[in-house]
């Protein structure tokens, strides 16, 4: 699992270099393995080959760790690297993709493709997850209009997606690690918890290929949950996602 | 690299905090624009061409190319702008890291109340968005705590990326206090926070830029009375 470059046999880290002296700090992930956020970060980790210790959170029981490491939150995933802890889930992508020379980069060079990039991965989050989730768990009329607005919000990604392989060009990027295990990998159990259908191969083509080409990827493959095992996570806590989705509505 | 020509376009509307944000950084960069205040109630095809997606301001359009959402536009601006001025956000990793999640919190936790009390419907949705939103804010005092680091701003000894996503809101805190009957930032139980903003409304930066705080209470209280008018309707 650790490669070559940084079984280091050094303990004293100042002799390092300070990529070597970074990779010597141990890096761990708290998570939990049914969660589309924890998934990022640790796609993140894996796309630029660094080794991190997992260290699976109870929710329903939170750990002193997370509660002192995520005090504002709460939440999951909460990197730690050395002493440093960093939360939210984007910003861990972004700080994985500062702090570690190895991998490709997960944000383009030129500023204004880093824009594009950054307004992708908040459009991804901010519009088409919340959006998604009422449209998944609601009923009768606000399923309804909730349903029209996820499916547009899933049309402006399918626009996007036409034109390009991933959001990040050749390679997977910052937009892609923001949508592409949600919508291809997640999604698709939700709806079946749900009973509803929010996605198709018919109308949203460049979306299945995006989520397929992004799902091949061997480091994405190395921490994505089992589908039957997101399937019994989300049958037992059905009730729980319909009262997340009625807080979400507008009052 | 960006030149001497560089053409800058702000496409915004005065009360926005999401349109004084993104002119806190230009004016931090010392950098000039053209400003075009937009009639959001009868939106320009400026506007909509540029940003199709959210047709909201702030647009930032350089050299005719538009960035939209204000931090992204943020940004945009250090980094292009990396030569010119001071930079916003800090260069090690992970000073960058918690700056980011600040910034995230203060449109994440902060915003989706703030907002809900001016379109509130009735007292009783306004009471419980004016209850939450002084409850998220006093998570701030401990994120000023960890970004100043016992320095003037968020930024350290000067004004950083945080004080910019924060500082744009000062106006709208003032009025918001205004309006509520009591200070949204609340000297005993912030008081770091309370001296941040009475420190940041004396910069040169602020007094150029922040709205006029009567101007803002003034359209805070038409935003309220037009809402719940539309309920009674």
């Amino acid at each position: 699992m650790v490669p070559a470059s940084a079984s280091l046999h050094c303990h004293d880290t100042r002799s390092l270099t300070g990529t070597e002296a970074k990779m010597a700090e141990q890096v761990k992930l708290i998570g939990s393995s049914n969660s589309p956020f924890v998934h990022r970060a640790a796609v993140a980790l894996r796309l630029k080959g660094v080794p991190y210790e997992f260290i699976r959170e109870d929710m329903s029981n939170k750990s002193e760790l997370l509660l002192k490491h995520n005090p504002v939150h709460k939440k999951v995933p909460v990197l730690l690297h050395g002493d440093r802890a960093v939360c939210e889930s984007l910003v861990i992508v972004e700080y994985v993709d500062e702090a570690f020379d190895g991998g490709p980069p997960l944000l383009p060079a030129d500023p204004y493709d880093r824009a594009t990039a950054r307004f992708w991965a908040h459009f991804l989050e901010e519009k088409c997850l919340k959006s998604l989730w009422p449209a998944l768990w609601t009923e009768g009329e606000v399923q309804e209009a909730a349903m029209k607005e996820a499916r547009e919000n899933l049309a402006l990604v399918e626009e996007q997606l036409r034109e390009k392989r991933f959001f990040g060009g050749d390679s997977i990027g910052l937009a892609d690690i923001a949508g592409a295990g949600l919508l291809g990998h997640w999604v698709g159990v939700l709806e079946e918890v749900a009973g509803v259908r929010v996605l198709s191969d018919k109308e949203h083509p460049a979306l299945r290929r995006w989520a397929a080409e992004y799902l091949a990827n061997e480091a994405v493959k190395e921490c994505l949950p089992d589908r039957d095992q997101l399937l019994s996570h989300f049958s037992a806590i059905r009730d729980k996602c319909v009262s997340v989705a009625k807080s979400m509505l507008p009052k | 690299m960006a030149g001497g020509n560089d053409e800058l376009k702000l496409v915004g509307q005065w009360a926005s905090p999401f349109v004084t944000r993104v002119k806190l950084a230009l004016h931090i960069k010392g950098l000039r624009y053209e400003y075009v205040e937009e009639d959001l109630g009868n939106k320009s095809d400026l506007l909509l061409s540029c940003n199709p997606v959210h047709k909201k301001v702030p647009v930032l359009l350089h050299n005719g190319k538009p960035i939209c959402e204000s931090q992204i536009i943020v940004q945009y601006i250090d980094e292009v702008f990396a030569g010119t001025g001071p930079s916003l956000l800090p260069a090690d990793p992970y000073e960058r890291a918690v700056a980011r999640f600040w910034a995230a919190y203060i449109d994440d936790k902060l915003e989706p109340p703030w907002d809900r009390l001016f379109r509130a419907k009735t007292d009783g949705v306004r009471a419980a968005a004016m209850k939450q939103l002084f409850e998220e804010v006093e998570a701030l005092e401990g994120g000023f705590k960890e970004c100043s680091k016992g320095k003037d701003f968020f930024g350290g000894d000067s004004i950083g990326y945080v004080d910019v996503a924060l500082g744009c809101l000062v106006s709208w805190v003032k009025a918001t206090s205004v309006l509520a009957g009591a200070e949204l930032f609340d000297a005993a139980k912030m008081p770091l926070l309370t001296a941040w903003m009475e420190r940041f409304g004396e910069l040169e930066l602020a007094r150029a830029v922040l709205q006029d705080v009567d101007a803002a209470v003034e359209h805070g209280r038409m935003l309220m009375a037009k809402n719940a008018a539309r309920a009674s309707n």
